[in-house]
């Protein structure tokens, strides 16, 4: 049973069209994602979806309800804004308890409501703290309960955790999962952050210039992107571009570029001459020794280390192959110095594929 | 102590000094002009060269406060114009807040285009941004036409007028340096826009709408030129008053001078308390 479903949303300001015929399903307790670039329209859909703004074209339904054009406090959703929103003249009780008071629950339940919401977020004892008072992650964490506390059918985020530094946001992704999971609670987040969206979500919709580009599970996202924006979007990528130069059997294909560096990939439904991209994730890249060059034939390719970085755990590589940069995380235990010559080799079946659109 | 330390702090201590002695001097060129004036409205006779008056009494007082009738002092009873002044004051300071308060709500929260908003509040600054004796004189021609001439009305209009290019201006900007969310995430969770304006917005806006209701009371208070075209000759508020007199009779006009100022000092303490209580509830960024 779908619990929020936007069929045709659409959405101009001026001469800009923010949010161009959207489409999409939300299932009982899951996570959406709304992801892309700045401006691609991802805060203007959830900005409607909350009744802040009136669509121009289409509809959404919560549970079938149809709330198109429901002021905010007839939808029935709770809302976590990116500073939090908490109002600074109230203490955190009375930031919980505004909610409640306006749905007319008794005091007595009030009480409790506020009372296990603040231990779900794990700051009772809390109650009579200003929100200057309060860190960072904590007041992210009393918006949070003050969403939760009214029990909302869903729960809209906007890019709630782009105000906390980086240590601080991994924590509380992990933390709004575990309350996710433990609440079942059906939520639609946006976020740039296309680490954050691939953690915490049953499902990612990839928005560019107010259109849908690709709906799927991370998993999907990532394996199979449907085009060169996606595949670029989503983890460390680079590039060569290329033509379809010649087809072998099972779906192997290769790809000469311009400067004629010929590289195997896998990808059906092409033909000789189409444009293609070939996305290398940045940890494709394997070096080489004697053994693997004796064991591989194809996609063997010899470059130069432009820059190295030295990160702790892993040293970032940026490699030369013809006019082409690769970039790539390995061990620190390998060291290869600016300049060195190396010999790398790109697993074929590991290359994602994406034609030229048209 | 090192030597070091020693000369550090006796660095500090000729820096504290300056800056006392700075804020000495910056207080007494605040305050001389009232303590001038103060020595004045007690002063029976004080002729050149004497640096103090040579007799003093608080006679001016009493005359001015209707208590004593001495027709030698060529002093009036000026609290009917006391009570005028205020009594005008205070309808003016109601009616403009009645109106600047949705005003600047509306310019700051509602979706009006830029260049509206710019000519509106352009055309609330207009009043004063033109020579006040011909923009008054054209008024009271355009009162008399009208019968508001002369009348308690036409002063109150003409407050109004001028107390909302301040009024307005400042609710707007006071508005608008609240963030939208703190509305918006009370409207998420339930409110209707008029109780998330009244139990979010008001009372975050509360600092700032209590200083321009303070400045329009002051402005009115103080307010001549327009008073003086309209009002005459049968409305005379304390500022007229001091006019009148301030030609012929120093101590007189040095009386009605702090019977002006009493107020707004009054208003000024009030609102050093009120102040620093909201602040504490500050608007967080």
């Amino acid at each position: 049973m779908a619990v929020l479903k936007v069929e045709g949303l659409s959405k101009r300001f001026g001469s800009v069209q923010a949010v161009d015929n959207i489409y999409f399903e939300v299932k009982d307790g899951q996570v959406l994602s709304l992801l892309g670039p700045s401006g691609c329209g991802k805060t203007t859909t959830l900005r409607c979806l909350a009744g802040f703004e009136m669509p121009d074209k289409g509809k959404i339904f919560l549970d079938n309800r149809d709330i198109s054009y429901l002021t905010p406090e007839q939808r029935g959703i709770g809302m976590v804004f990116q500073n939090y929103a908490l109002w600074p003249h109230m203490t955190v009780y009375k930031n919980l308890f505004f909610g409640l008071q306006i749905r007319k629950f008794e005091k007595g339940e009030i009480e409790e409501k506020i009372k296990r919401a603040l231990s779900i977020v794990r700051l009772s004892g809390y109650e009579d703290r200003y929100p200057r008072q309060l860190s960072g992650g904590q007041q992210q964490r009393i918006a949070m309960a003050r969403a939760l506390v009214i029990e909302p059918d869903i729960m809209l985020l906007d890019e709630p955790l782009s105000n906390l530094d980086a240590q601080l946001r991994e924590e509380m992704r992990f933390e709004f999962i575990e309350l996710q999971r433990k609440l079942g609670i059906t939520a639609i987040y946006v976020t740039h952050d296309q680490a954050e969206a691939m953690v915490i979500s049953d499902k990612i919709i990839i928005l560019n210039q107010g259109r849908v580009v690709q709906i799927g599970t991370p998993r999907e996202i990532y394996s199979l992107p449907q085009n060169r924006f996606v595949a670029g979007f989503i983890a460390v990528t680079s590039f060569i571009e290329g033509v379809v130069n010649d087809i072998e059997k099972g779906d192997m294909i290769v790809i000469k570029t311009e400067d004629n560096i010929l590289i195997h990939g896998i990808r059906s439904g092409l033909q000789i001459g189409d444009k293609v991209s070939v996305a290398i994730r940045i940890n494709t890249v394997r070096f080489i020794n004697g053994d693997t060059e004796k064991k591989e034939s194809k996609n063997i390719f010899e470059g130069n280390i432009v820059q190295a970085s030295y990160l702790g755990d892993i040293i970032d590589y940026r490699i030369r192959l013809g006019k082409w940069t690769i970039r790539t995380d390995s061990n620190a235990q390998i060291t290869y110095q600016v300049a060195d010559r190396v010999h790398i080799y790109l697993p074929p079946e590991e290359l994602i594929i994406t034609p030229e659109e048209a | 102590m090192s030597k070091e330390e020693k000369s550090k702090s006796n660095k500090f201590i000729l820096r504290k000094t300056i800056e006392i002695i700075l804020f000495i001097i910056f207080l007494f060129l605040l305050f001389a002009p009232i303590f001038s004036t103060l020595i004045w409205s007690v002063a029976i006779r004080w002729y050149w060269p004497n640096t103090f008056p040579q007799e003093i009494g608080f006679d001016y007082w009493l005359q001015a406060l209707g208590i004593i009738k001495n027709l030698t002092l060529g002093a009036v009873n000026v609290l009917p114009a006391f009570w005028l002044s205020l009594g005008i004051a205070i309808v003016v300071v109601i009616i403009s807040m009645l109106i600047s308060i949705p005003a600047g709500y509306a310019l700051s929260k509602l979706k009006i285009p830029h260049m509206i908003k710019g000519i509106i509040l352009i055309l609330f600054l207009l009043p004063r941004a033109f020579p006040q004796q011909p923009v008054f004189l054209n008024l009271m021609l355009l009162f008399n036409k009208v019968g508001l001439n002369g009348t308690v009305t036409g002063v109150v209009l003409v407050h109004i007028v001028v107390g909302l290019v301040y009024a307005v201006w400042i609710t707007t900007s006071t508005f608008n340096s609240i963030p939208p969310e703190l509305e918006e995430a009370a409207r998420s969770i339930g409110a209707s826009r008029l109780k998330a304006f009244s139990r979010i917005t008001l009372p975050l806006a509360a600092p700032g709408l209590v200083a321009s209701a303070v400045f329009v009371f002051l402005q009115s208070m103080f307010e001549f030129t327009g008073t003086f075209f309209v009002g005459l000759p049968f409305v005379t508020t304390l500022p007229m008053t001091l006019y009148s007199a301030s030609g012929s009779n120093i101590q007189f006009a040095s009386v009605i001078a702090i019977l002006l100022l009493i107020p707004s000092i009054i208003f000024m303490i009030l609102i050093q308390k009120f102040l620093k209580a909201e602040y504490i509830g500050g608007v967080s960024g």
